[in-house]
């Protein structure tokens, strides 16, 4: 094969970044169901159906009160969706759902019944990284699948370079840390050195479950519930993992790159 | 062969009363075990169940033939026993392993080491295999590497740029798996199970599905078997296909590279189109799957998977093409029949040393009873043999997804599977996308899991990256170690 049919393939293939977020974000596939509402008021007294049916014990039902949801602990197996009669906890199929606080993940308070989205870094750090982000990734006891979906950002569907943001192979050379995994016993030496080893300042991004909260092996004791109990989080990003364009959301509203809580139509297809 | 074997005999996804295992003295065992593998059987699985002051060993073999898996286990033992390992290599990490969790010495092992663990200190903190000499040097790699990939540590021993020898030592991903799941199952265990290996969702999930279901003593309706060959083998074209663009893109042959980058991700949508999750979480449960392929979904499905095998064609047509790649590929990374028989490869790693050994094939269950797909082969062991036979499987996986959307049963996709029967061994394989996913469990008295252990294929297979890179260039170690993909928190658990 010659040179130039490699270059005609390529051109063949055209452009393939999606628009996003100039145009329209892809549509989330519409069994995901996207972030959960919780409206805890609608909970009648001693309902307490959905409890017991979640795999991480992320609702809680305090008495007296309506349930509370920690979308930190969210497996997003929609199994409280399908168990609830009273329709208080919906599916609200949008993809944004990173926060800044731990506690700005758990729903069912009246005026907290969402996500509340995450604000920009400020002043200085937002001069600093907005247009330029290095990001060391380490997994720390991850099942490979969050890692996948944040390699699926370097792809030609969504070019996360094309925002300055790119994964660097030396903690000396990042301005940010990501963190997948409930931060296994083992890793957390690893993990504690790679952090460390970053020059200031510097933040730090917990991407899925496992990271924020140990997801599923929450409570083993060869696990340290996620990367809070190591170091100290800016970003947390909700999901099993958290799809591709959850991800690029919570960086970009990090960034101050997409604002506003307003859910955009979507109306075509994910390119990746 | 499997007739004259002392093993009890079971077919995969099935399950035999503890009692009716055979039990013998621990030398015993060992020896027996050693018979049936000389007679061409192989070893899926041996592991300790500890009981009283002891520990039981049991075996589980496979007469891959015969389309026979069989069991046998050993009285309570503790202290020594001569090894399996020194006739058997493919027994040295499960010796290692039960010597580790359960202190069963194997006498005459070569090289005794613990598998995640070092006595209360880090993995990878211990004793490494040095070689001596004025020019020898060593490279140590890891926990923690350059791309966004999970941690394992990498101790090289090199002569120049030859390697004489590669140690890979794992254990940072462990997250107490097995031990979590003694008494359970337990209400996270489902969404473990699907986390064992992240990019094996569906076939892990299959696993336990499928123990479980044959612990209560009833299949799940044929529709969601159906609809678990068809998710088992979007994830292997997903997989398969990323894997010839990161061979591609370490070889630096881009267009591929970015290419099949793409088309694995329309794969991984697919799976979401399914069940709402690019890995497939939520659609498997025990007694069926949880999401239908309704008319419209099922021929939106269809539509799409032609289109992405049309594009995963082209893409890698340029592959095979480019000399420049063929180049890289043919003679880097061998690993002989031989060696791969001894050692016990699974998955394509086996297949492309020229073994036709595939569960699909050897022992199918589920709805690969029904529909197959030929087993795919590749004699000469080296990392273009390993991208030959991902790209045949992608073929094959493609053309049988193909005929099967068309051939869908009606009927139930759930039905409520009854109690675990007490006192039972159940074992199921599942031939995921990187080789044997082998689950098996053992219940008590109540019900309950007693014991249960998981064997993901790279734990046959990591010793499999070591030989391959004897007698390499450790530049060469990359596109090695992908061609393998081998995962690190299946082997940690």
């Amino acid at each position: 094969m010659f040179v130039f049919d490699t270059i005609k393939h390529r051109l063949k293939r055209g452009c393939e970044t999606m628009a996003y977020p100039k145009g329209p974000p892809p549509p989330l596939p519409d069994r995901h169901g996207g972030a959960l509402r919780v409206d805890g008021a609608k909970c009648p007294v001693g309902c307490n159906e959905c409890v017991p049916v979640c795999p991480t014990q992320a609702i809680a039902h305090p008495a007296g009160r309506g349930i509370a949801l920690d979308l930190g602990r969210c497996l997003f197996c929609a199994a409280c969706v399908e168990a609830c009669p009273h329709g208080a906890i919906t599916q609200t199929g949008d993809h944004r759902m990173a926060a800044r606080r731990r506690e700005d993940l758990v729903l069912g308070e009246p005026g907290a019944e969402t996500v509340r989205l995450a604000a920009a870094l400020d002043g200085k750090l937002r001069r600093l990284f907005g247009r330029s982000l290095r990001l060391r990734v380490v997994s720390a006891g991850g099942c490979g699948a969050a890692e996948a979906d944040l390699n699926v950002l370097g792809t030609v569907g969504w070019d996360i370079g094309r925002f300055g943001i790119q994964f660097v192979a030396s903690p000396r050379h990042a301005d940010g840390l990501v963190i997948t995994g409930p931060v296994s016993q083992s890793m957390e030496l690893a993990l504690r050195k790679t952090w460390e080893a970053m020059p200031e300042p510097k933040i730090v991004i917990a991407v899925g479950a496992c990271a924020i909260s140990g997801g599923p092996f929450a409570g083993n004791p060869e696990v340290m519930n996620g990367a809070e109990a190591v170091v100290p989080v800016d970003l947390f990003i909700p999901g099993w993992p958290p799809h591709p364009l959850t991800i690029l959301d919570g960086l970009l509203r990090l960034l101050g790159r997409v604002e506003g809580t307003r859910f955009p139509a979507q109306d075509h297809e994910p390119r990746n | 062969m499997s007739r004259s074997s002392s093993f009890a005999p079971l077919a995969n996804s099935t399950c035999i009363p503890w009692a009716e295992v055979p039990e013998w003295p621990l030398a015993e065992l060992v020896r027996e075990t050693s018979a049936d593998l000389e007679r061409g059987a192989r070893l899926c699985a041996w592991l300790g169940v500890p009981e009283g002051a002891g520990t039981r060993l049991v075996a589980v073999i496979a007469f891959d033939g015969d389309n026979t898996l069989a069991a046998a286990r050993s009285f309570p033992a503790a202290g020594a026993y001569a090894a399996l390992t020194p006739a058997h290599p493919q027994a040295h990490m499960f010796e290692r392993e039960v010597w580790e969790q359960y202190g069963l010495l194997p006498q005459g092992h070569p090289w005794l080491k613990p598998v995640r663990r070092s006595a209360g200190a880090y993995p990878a903190s211990g004793e490494f295999f040095r070689v001596e000499g004025r020019e020898v040097h060593e490279v140590a790699v890891g926990p923690v590497h350059a791309g966004i990939i999970e941690p394992g540590h990498f101790r090289f021993q090199c002569s120049g740029e030859e390697v004489l020898h590669l140690e890979i030592a794992l254990g940072y991903q462990h997250r107490g798996v097995e031990r979590g799941l003694a008494g359970g199952p337990h209400r996270a265990t489902m969404s473990q199970m699907e986390a064992v290996a992240g990019d094996t969702t569906i076939g892990h999930a299959t696993a336990y599905a499928s123990v479980m279901e044959a612990l209560a003593g009833e299949e799940a309706p044929l529709r969601a078997q159906w609809l678990r060959l068809v998710a088992l083998e979007l994830e292997r074209l997903a997989n398969h296909t990323g894997d010839l663009g990161a061979l591609a893109n370490d070889v630096a042959f881009l267009p591929a590279a970015s290419a099949c980058g793409r088309i694995r991700g329309d794969f991984l949508n697919l799976t979401a189109l399914l069940c709402g999750n690019r890995f497939g979480r939520g659609l498997v449960r025990p007694g069926g799957c949880r999401h239908d392929l309704e008319p419209g979904r099922l021929s939106q499905l269809a539509g799409r998977l032609g289109a992405a095998l049309v594009e995963v064609e082209q893409a890698a047509e340029w592959l095979w093409d480019a000399a420049s790649v063929r180049a890289r590929f043919e003679g880097a990374g061998t690993v002989s029949p031989s060696q791969a028989a001894e050692i016990g490869l699974v998955g394509p790693a086996a297949r492309a040393c020229g073994l036709v050994r595939d569960v699909r094939y050897d022992h199918p269950a589920g709805w690969h009873r029904l529909a197959q797909a030929p087993v795919a082969v590749w004699p000469s062991g080296d990392v273009f043999a390993r991208a030959r036979v991902r790209w045949l499987e992608i073929q094959r996986s493609g053309q049988l997804l193909r005929e099967q959307l068309g051939a869908a049963p009606d009927g139930d996709i759930r039905s409520d599977p009854g109690p675990n029967a007490p006192d039972r061994l159940a074992v199921a394989l599942v031939e995921g996308w990187r080789g044997e996913v082998c689950h098996v469990a053992l219940t008590d008295a109540a019900g309950r899991f007693r014991r249960y252990k998981i064997v993901d294929p790279s734990f046959h297979n990591w010793i499999g990256l070591a030989l391959a890179m004897r007698g390499q260039a450790v530049s060469d170690f990359p596109i090695c170690n992908k061609s393998f993909n081998l995962s690190y928190c299946g082997f940690d658990l």
